[in-house]
């Protein structure tokens, strides 16, 4: 039966290609909407997750990343003596108006922190330092978004906030979810170019570091203790926080859901179509091997045999075909993710989908018309 | 060579299938009354919609009577759950159709080791059993050939050594000549009629064909769903009017159905 399901399989080369493509568009339709829902996802916390923080302490009520508001620094001395706490850092993160050396003006993220603290740090490094933020008025952008802020290469000199500050390094990869880039700079320049008037004994957020030995949950209860005001979540929790703001209360991230859903929805139709009409294209040849005797379970091995091994070509052709598309996305605006359990999931749904689709035709098999089978 | 045994093979009494649409309701067989033996060749005849393909279904235990008793062998098949029909199929008969129904992408052989590996023999025992079935049938040179690259002829025999396999002792075939020219119908239906009388088996052939008629050893005549007529195949009819052409006394003597 083996030799069957695969001679019917490549016999036909048109009808095969047909079948592999749908079954190829339907999987790469479906991680591409699943990648970038997930890339989406992962954008809106990138900042939290790359934190290397163990605690993130915000202002009452601060519900998601892009939200900061700041409180005062006194909380920070209160978290520094609060037992099992290795070291915490202040963090900033606020909006700003960046002027781009032609005179454009663009809106941007300042991110703000203490350069060589290990917290709340940019990753990625391709030109530069972190170390260099240590220079006053220095900046990191992404080198993304280059284009959008006016800048090419190290050295060039922008504003914000009218202040005139250097480029000294690029990351990449790192996105932001609204149209506004993150900018990194050092704390103090980042009060300046955010908000002049705010006093320096204040900060948006504290990144907190366990010592050893100590839980994060632990230290999250010893701090909920001493500290009012504020909200005490671990990196974990405002991470997911964040995503779930983006995703379920902004209309953006339903409509990416939506869309990942729709992909997934269509992918399964245009599987099943394609696995049915492959099936039933051989249908008369089904009715004869049952007119010989084949039993309706030998009929279930030929079919899904066939349907697995359409899923496992169409699964490579798909990977191979979305693995450039992943590339393609990772030097544009949005980035579409396939870690490799997504990569797991799509081959046992393509298995799964392709199999289905051949047993809802294998009812016209078992209930097969004599009739078809002796009619010439 | 089998022992030939003039044994009934199929035994039916009373078959009738009505088919129901909404209120509508069709008779395709009425009260048909019919035994097979093995060592003949039986010819179904009669007009279109007269009920042969529905009573060669039924025979082969595709489609269900809706009355009367059948007997496979000895077996009573009326009895059997659907799920048993698969095992009679592939224990007691062998199926020709009139196109064939060979499977494109499968080799000569490969078609005929198909059959066999429904019937769970697979491997070197398949390989060699499927030579042996297309040598039988004069096309072991062809072993390797798609059903593409055959005649119309050659085909109906890869498809008759395809309902060998298992070697069941009843073979039905719907119209297997209707798709050849005489030359390639005719080396069918003598092979058809040798695998009758010289193996013993049970042949039952639908055919248009009164070309074909002087090969069979029974002719049913169907019209309506019932049988009309029933006689003997020209070769024994002019076996019996040798016979009793020898006798004395007797003048001209008509063979019917001829």
């Amino acid at each position: 039966m083996g030799l069957l399901a695969r001679r019917n399989l490549f016999h036909d080369k048109v009808r095969f290609a047909v079948t592999l493509t749908g079954i190829v568009f339907a999987l790469v339709l479906i991680i591409i909407q699943f990648g970038l829902f997930l890339g989406f996802t992962t954008t809106t916390s990138n900042n939290i997750d790359h934190s290397n923080a163990d605690l993130w302490v915000v202002f009452h009520g601060v519900g998601y990343f892009d939200m900061g508001r700041n409180f005062s620094e006194r909380k920070f001395y209160q978290v520094l003596s609060t037992p099992g706490v290795e070291r915490a850092e202040k963090y900033m993160q606020a909006f700003a108006r960046w002027k781009r050396p032609d005179g454009r003006v663009e809106n941007v993220q300042v991110i703000g922190f203490h350069p060589g603290s290990g917290l709340g740090e940019p990753w990625n490094m391709v030109q530069g330092s972190v170390a260099d933020l240590k220079q006053e008025d220095s900046v990191i952008v992404d080198e993304l978004y280059r284009e959008k802020l006016g800048v090419e290469r190290i050295g060039d000199r922008i504003e914000i906030g009218d202040h005139r500050a250097r480029v000294v390094g690029f990351t990449r990869g790192i996105r932001s979810f609204t149209t506004s880039p993150f900018i990194y700079a050092k704390f103090k320049n980042s009060l300046d170019y955010t908000n002049p008037e705010s006093s320096e004994d204040s900060t948006a957020y504290i990144l907190v570091k366990a010592s050893a030995g100590i839980t994060s949950q632990e230290l999250q209860r010893r701090l909920r203790e001493r500290l009012a005001d504020v909200d005490i979540y671990t990196t974990a929790e405002f991470s997911r926080k964040t995503r779930f703001y983006w995703m379920f209360t902004t209309g953006a991230g339903l409509a990416v859901l939506t869309a990942a859903l729709l992909g997934l929805v269509v992918g399964v139709a245009v599987v099943a179509q394609t696995i049915y009409a492959a099936t039933m294209d051989h249908i008369r040849e089904y009715g004869t091997l049952k007119a010989m005797g084949a039993t309706n379970r030998y009929l279930y091995r030929v079919l899904i045999e066939q349907a697995v091994w359409s899923a496992l070509l169409g699964y490579g052709l798909a990977m191979i075909v979305a693995h450039f598309i992943v590339q393609a996305s990772e030097k544009g605006g949005a980035i579409i993710l396939m870690p490799w359990s997504m990569s797991l999931g799509m081959l046992i749904l393509a298995v799964v989908m392709c199999v289905a689709a051949a047993l809802v035709s294998i009812n016209k098999v078992t209930r097969i018309d004599p009739a078809m089978v002796f009619r010439g | 060579m089998r022992e030939i045994n003039r044994a009934s093979a199929i035994r039916a009494e009373g078959l009738s299938k009505i088919y129901r649409e909404g209120a509508t309701e069709l008779r395709a067989l009425q009260e048909v009354d019919l035994e097979v033996r093995a060592g003949e060749l039986t010819l179904l005849m009669g007009p279109s919609g007269s009920g042969k393909t529905t009573l060669l279904s039924i025979l082969g235990c595709i489609l269900r009577a809706s009355e009367g008793n059948l007997e496979i062998l000895g077996e009573d098949v009326s009895a059997l759950r659907e799920k048993e029909l698969p095992r009679i199929r592939r224990e007691a008969i062998g199926f020709v159709f009139q196109g064939f129904n060979l499977f494109p992408a499968l080799t000569a052989a490969e078609n005929v080791a198909l059959a066999l590996d429904v019937r769970g023999v697979r491997g070197g025992d398949a390989r060699q059993q499927g030579e042996e079935l297309l040598a039988e049938v004069g096309l072991a040179e062809k072993a390797r050939s798609f059903p593409a690259d055959l005649s119309g002829g050659q085909k109906q025999r890869v498809a008759i050594a395809r309902a060998l396999a298992g070697n069941p002792p009843i073979l039905l075939a719907d119209e297997p000549t209707a798709a050849l020219d005489w030359t390639s119908g005719r080396t069918v239906i003598e092979l058809l009629q040798r695998l009758a009388r010289e193996q013993g088996r049970a042949v039952v052939m639908v055919t248009h064909d009164p070309r074909v008629l002087s090969f069979g050893d029974r002719i049913i005549h169907l019209e309506d769903g019932r049988i009309v007529r029933e006689e003997a195949g020209a070769s024994k009819a002019i076996a019996s009017l040798a016979f009793l052409e020898g006798l004395p006394g007797q003048g001209s003597i008509q063979a019917v159905g001829l």
